[in-house]
């Protein structure tokens, strides 16, 4: 079913890039979902579109696997318009969503069964691939049970093998583990790097940094409907330059101090964490910079509590692009400088 | 397979899915037969010893009850039709549509076999309230063939009252709203009408009402089929009560020809979002 013939969808002969999406707009009211989204996915590779909530990743989701039509923009995958080949690429792809769309009442080989059915496999390959979908997703045992009683780690599963029962060449996944226990994201995300070994091109959205870093090739960074940034985890972290000099002080009343302390030493903008009572700095020159950053707070007089130095994470890169923190924060509010 | 026959299939798999559920949510089915029948014993025994038929020399609540079971029959078809709706309300909540809606499934599947589904679950029903009825005295007295029909044509009108209902549940997209809103419009649908009281009991203008009101008319063609007319009862005199099984069919035939396209539409608009 995939497509290579420049007649339907745009995409010549050669072409490597199974996701190409230029232009993307969507808008729900006065509030702009995707704002000129630009994307290309190459084939058999992972991209994270990673991004805050209600940052368009779900949206450009919906728009590329059929589900909205986008305002403006067009889309293609696997050479199918999203929009006129919308039907004929719906065979093609697989979609596992934030919240797992499985049957509460019908058990774990029904609903995998049902999905065949619909991809139109026939009922004999509908109900062979649901078994072989529940062994391979360690769901055997649960498979004649209904869904109500399966845990979210297991419906998640269910609902991952649901995007595959059609063997599809290109797999979305809109958070995949948001809302999972730790040991049941760590299931999911040794299930996905076993899927994407096998060749399958991977949309991958999520807003923790370690899942994007864990499991893509590249990573698109997504803020208010477009990419703001692009490249590999290595290149996105490169961009932000150094290293991290990170200094917890004992009472949250020196903050500012020794955010004064530490600025003649920074190669770039510090940020403080008032809830962790910490100060990061950008720096320069490795092991000296900690030590002339703690000879710097010691001549101010301020307590330290812990300090040391580190290599950029995604979080940097991220508040070093919008100004805030990727991951939603529950707890007291960050503030950065 | 070409297009029409592989809707029809796709179609086939989402009513068995939701035949499943029937099975497996009992509560559902039972909650759809618990009600009708406290309204058989409810009317039968309480109200039917005061109610007077047109035609009948005095009150009877025997003769009542042969009247009733009709009009139960009519209300539980339509209380059954709202399955529809809060199940489309439902499948919206879920996010289940979005797994269906990224299929490469025709689109009127879900409503397809969503309707489908439910004839069945109002068939089931419907076998429940007879025995309720034989059990308190109602009987057949016609034949076969036009007791079949009168089954026929009480399913039928369902069916297209269930497209109405899909189309609501789709709107509203929240079952508890769903459930309130269509009790707003089907207690006076079932009510104001010859289901419980004969019209001719009833007050002028909602004596108009009833006797065009569908609801009505598929009643007394029930009435008819079952051979359950009170003898001596004066024949009606409102058109769609003298053409009962062709004023139902018209108006079910309408439901139709309006509400599937606007389903159709308005699922794929909800799905949407």
């Amino acid at each position: 079913m995939h497509a290579t013939d420049g007649s339907t969808g745009g995409q010549t002969v050669g072409d490597t890039r199974t996701i190409v999406a230029q232009g993307l707009t969507k808008s729900y009211g006065s509030v702009r979902a995707l704002d000129g989204l630009d994307l290309v996915v190459e084939r058999g590779t992972v991209m994270g579109l990673l991004g805050p909530n209600g940052a368009g990743k779900t949206t450009a989701v919906r728009v590329l696997t059929t589900l909205l039509t986008p305002d403006a923009g067009s889309a293609t995958v696997g050479g199918l318009d999203v929009v006129r080949d919308a039907r004929r690429l719906r065979s093609t792809i697989g979609v596992s969503g934030q919240y797992a769309a499985v049957d509460e009442h019908l058990t774990g080989f029904e609903n995998l069964d049902m999905v065949g059915r619909l991809y139109h496999l026939g009922a004999r390959r509908s109900r062979e691939r649901a078994w072989q979908l529940l062994e391979r997703f360690d769901l055997t045992e649960a498979a004649r049970r209904p869904v109500r009683g399966y845990s979210g780690g297991m419906r998640r599963r269910l609902d991952l093998a649901g995007a595959l029962v059609a063997e599809p060449e290109v797999l979305f996944l809109d958070e995949p583990t948001t809302g999972l226990d730790p040991r049941s994201r760590l299931g999911m995300w040794e299930v996905i790097s076993e899927l994407v070994s096998g060749g399958t091109t991977l949309l991958l959205t999520t807003q923790y940094l370690e899942e994007a870093d864990r499991l893509a090739d590249r990573i698109a960074v997504i803020d208010h409907g477009r990419v703001i940034a692009e490249g590999t985890s290595d290149e996105l972290k490169a961009t932000v330059g150094g290293e991290r000099v990170e200094i917890a002080v004992a009472s949250p009343h020196d903050l500012p101090r020794a955010r004064d302390a530490l600025a003649p030493l920074a190669a770039g903008e510090l940020t403080t964490q008032e809830h962790t009572r910490t100060v990061t700095a950008p720096v320069n020159g490795g092991a000296a910079a900690l030590i002339g950053a703690l000879r710097a707070l010691d001549d101010a007089g301020i307590e330290v509590l812990d300090a040391g130095i580190r290599r950029p994470t995604l979080d940097d890169v991220f508040l070093s692009l919008t100004g805030r923190q990727a991951q939603e924060q529950t707890a007291p509010q960050e503030e950065s400088a | 397979m070409n297009r029409p026959g592989q809707a029809l299939a796709d179609g086939w798999t989402i009513a068995r899915r939701n035949l499943i559920r029937i099975k497996r949510v009992p509560d559902l089915l039972v909650g759809s037969i618990v009600s009708p029948i406290m309204f058989v014993l409810l009317f039968a025994f309480v109200f039917g010893g005061s109610i007077s038929l047109p035609g009948a020399p005095e009150v009877d609540p025997a003769l009542y009850r042969q009247f009733l079971i009709a009009g139960i029959f009519a209300q539980t078809m339509i209380f059954g039709a709202t399955i529809t709706g809060s199940g489309m309300a439902q499948d919206l909540k879920t996010g289940i549509i979005d797994r269906f809606r990224s299929l490469p499934m025709a689109p009127s599947a879900v409503l397809v076999g969503r309707t489908t589904a439910d004839v069945v679950n109002n068939v089931l029903t419907v076998f429940i309230m007879s025995l309720t009825g034989l059990a308190v005295g109602w009987r057949i007295t016609s034949s076969v063939a036009e007791a079949v029909l009168g089954y026929g044509l009480l399913l039928f009108f369902a069916y297209c009252i269930s497209w109405l209902m899909a189309y609501v549940g789709l709107l509203v997209r929240t079952p508890e709203v769903f459930n309130n809103a269509s009790f707003i419009v089907i207690f006076p649908l079932t009510f104001i009408a010859n289901t419980f009281v004969p019209s001719e009991n009833l007050p002028g203008p909602l004596r108009a009402f009833a006797e065009w009101n569908p609801v009505s008319s598929v009643t007394q063609a029930a009435r008819e089929l079952f051979g359950n007319i009170i003898p001596g009862t004066p024949p009606p005199t409102a058109w769609p009560l003298q053409n009962p099984v062709l004023y139902t069919l018209v108006w079910g035939v309408l439901l139709l020809v309006i509400f599937v396209p606007l389903t159709v539409r308005q699922y794929q608009r909800a799905a949407a979002r």
